[in-house]
């Protein structure tokens, strides 16, 4: 955590962001990953508009038609436009991803800064715990809160964010734990603040960058664990057009249709290192040490 | 020796609190496991007070739960719900094609994850750099059931060079690539950074004042220096390995434990699902540990300083 000069007064504070931003961008991949990420996003809000055909639209006499200009990914086992679907597939893969790493963003950093800041024997097992819970691979973990809470994609999502959330919860108390030996924090202590206040106020506030920096790290992972689920079969159901349950359902006519599988896989690799390589330069930019941490 | 029993020692704290979580977990799931073992078929009142207490599901929370650790500790974890058959066999029957899935992929990620780190660690932020990370990240990105299925694709259907059924060692070649890519990408990134570092050491400056080639000193005096960060990293790729293994095996329509999981949670089989991961997590606890003591054979410094 650096320390910020004390009366950071408006305009240089924007030179310094302006200095981030542009440092952000020197790096072909990143600002690839970006142009990529905002196309992706374009395209899933304005998927209404750009679909050529209505997503669950069949047609009998175009079933598992190959790539053409009338169907530019094909068409599937029930003659739907692979591209129309994927477009809203985009829908799921990125919502369902944010809303995954924002479940368990919120639950491990509370976690998190909780056991760190009031530290003793709440902080000793509560380290133990996650340690036990990061023991568990992250799929079998999901794989057993779905057994439990039944299929669905908002299971996976909860499923997902649960096995995901120790990570965060351990990364936060090691921050936090650095923060709290911070003068500020002795100090607001000597003002009388509150222990709820000075978690809110003072301790949350410096670790923002590094959440920022693991949410992105983390993004990947979920949109790639919620779509594995969907593929096996545990999330998305057909007919959503989610990639990964796409991806399942095509898998039986690879050898004549190739053209099913071939397209939702490759939405979803490079959605995923989109995000990856943004995440890898964010921080690079804002938190040079969160990366070995993670 | 000491610092070996103490850590083996250690083991059992947490795997008591990995089978508790577990046993917390499966009571909560709704539904009469009587009615889920039935799956449907009519039952009078009578068979079913008669299967309760068969399965000891009439006595006390707190007693279950003390038997269920008991049983767990001896290896014994009831009878599946769907086949009536022990648990505990039908797991070791699937182990075997797992564990061999599970060492092909690691011997990919290994040498792949070496090979990528080695050649992007000599030559720091020049294109050869650039171009071995891209390609790792692209491992830690690529959907591996995606993978698994353009493998087959291509390398099965269409070029015919490997088979894709069967249980020979050529039919583990596709899927170990699967589960390996994803485990080169990050070992990649870690080798080349513990290589950077290494090689800026005194005696790395040393060997090369000897004279030694740049190959000889890669290979015989920074690697192996360079190489406990990346083994520490191995053991939580041990849990990636696991659901690699499970994803694969589902896309390669391979039999093991993977497969075995999946099935379970789709037919409500709570008992298998309970047996399959306490295996799961004792194994995993317990390679982790084989490696801490691994740390000792790579830099004999670790053992010693502990060991004392």
């Amino acid at each position: 955590m650096s320390v910020t000069a004390a009366p950071a007064g408006e305009p240089r504070r924007r030179s310094r962001r302006l200095r981030t931003v542009r440092r952000f961008f020197r790096h072909p991949g990143a600002t690839g990953a970006v142009v990529v990420l905002v196309l992706l996003v374009v395209g899933a809000i304005f998927a209404p508009l750009i679909a050529p055909y209505d997503f669950v639209a069949t047609d009998m006499l175009a079933r598992l038609k190959p790539p053409s200009a009338e169907h530019l990914f094909g068409t599937d086992l029930h003659g739907r436009d692979i591209f129309s679907r994927m477009l809203f597939g985009a829908r799921y893969s990125l919502a369902v991803g944010f809303a995954t790493v924002a479940l368990a963003l919120v639950v491990g950093a509370s976690v998190g800064i909780l056991i760190g800041y009031t530290g003793g024997r709440v902080d000793e097992w509560g380290s133990r715990f996650l340690d036990v819970l990061l023991g568990f691979p992250a799929i079998v973990m999901a794989i057993l809160v779905v057994a439990v809470l039944g299929v669905g994609l908002v299971n996976v999502v909860i499923a997902v964010a649960i096995s995901h959330m120790p990570r965060f919860a351990r990364v936060v108390r090691g921050a936090v734990l650095v923060t709290k030996e911070q003068l500020y924090v002795e100090s607001a202590q000597a003002l009388g603040a509150s222990r709820l206040r000075i978690m809110a106020r003072h301790v949350f506030p410096n670790i923002v960058p590094t959440l920022i920096v693991l949410g992105t790290l983390d993004l990947g992972n979920a949109i790639l664990g919620t779509a594995t689920l969907s593929f096996l079969g545990l999330g998305a159901q057909p007919p959503t057009p989610e990639w990964g349950a796409m991806l399942n359902s095509g898998r039986e006519y690879m050898r004549y249709a190739p053209w099913l599988m071939l397209f939702p896989g490759l939405a979803l690799f490079i959605t995923v290192m989109a995000v990856n390589l943004l995440g890898d330069r964010l921080a690079q930019v804002l938190d040079p040490r969160a990366k070995d941490r993670a | 020796m000491t610092y070996f029993l103490r850590r083996l020692i250690t083991i059992v704290p947490v795997l008591f609190i990995a089978w508790t979580l577990v046993f917390l977990v499966l009571q909560v799931i709704p539904g009469d496991p009587v009615n889920l073992m039935l799956a449907g078929r009519p039952a009078s009142e009578e068979v079913r007070a008669n299967e309760r207490k068969r399965l000891g599901l009439d006595r006390p929370v707190l007693e279950r739960y003390v038997l269920f650790l008991a049983n767990a500790a001896q290896g014994d974890l009831g009878e599946s719900y769907r086949t009536r058959q022990p648990v505990g066999t039908m797991i070791l029957e699937q182990a075997g094609p797992t564990l061999r899935l599970a060492l092909g992929g690691l011997i990919v990620g290994v040498v792949v994850g070496i090979v990528l780190g080695i050649l992007a660690g000599m030559r720091p932020n020049t294109w050869i750099d650039t171009t071995c990370m891209m390609l790792a990240l692209a491992g830690v990105s690529l959907p591996s059931f995606w993978i698994g299925m353009l493998l087959i694709y291509v390398f099965g259907m269409t070029l015919g060079w490997a088979p894709i059924v069967g249980g020979g060692f050529a039919a583990l070649i596709l899927p170990s690539i699967t589960v390996g890519l994803y485990i080169a990408g990050g070992f990649a990134r870690l080798v080349r950074s513990s290589i950077i570092e290494a090689l800026n050491q005194d005696y790395i400056r040393t060997a090369r004042a000897k004279g030694l080639g740049p190959a000889k000193v890669v290979l015989k005096h920074a690697l192996r220096n360079a190489m406990i960060p990346p083994v520490t990293l191995l053991g939580v790729q041990i849990a990636v390995l696991i659901g690699g293994a499970v994803v694969t095996e589902n896309v390669f329509a391979r039999p093991g434990l993977g497969t075995m999981l999946v099935q379970a949670v789709l037919s409500k089989d709570l008992p298998l699902v309970q047996a399959l991961v306490v295996y799961t997590t004792a194994a995993y606890v317990i390679i982790n540990v084989a490696i801490d003591m691994l740390y000792g054979l790579i830099d004999p410094r670790i053992a010693a300083g502990r060991g004392a």
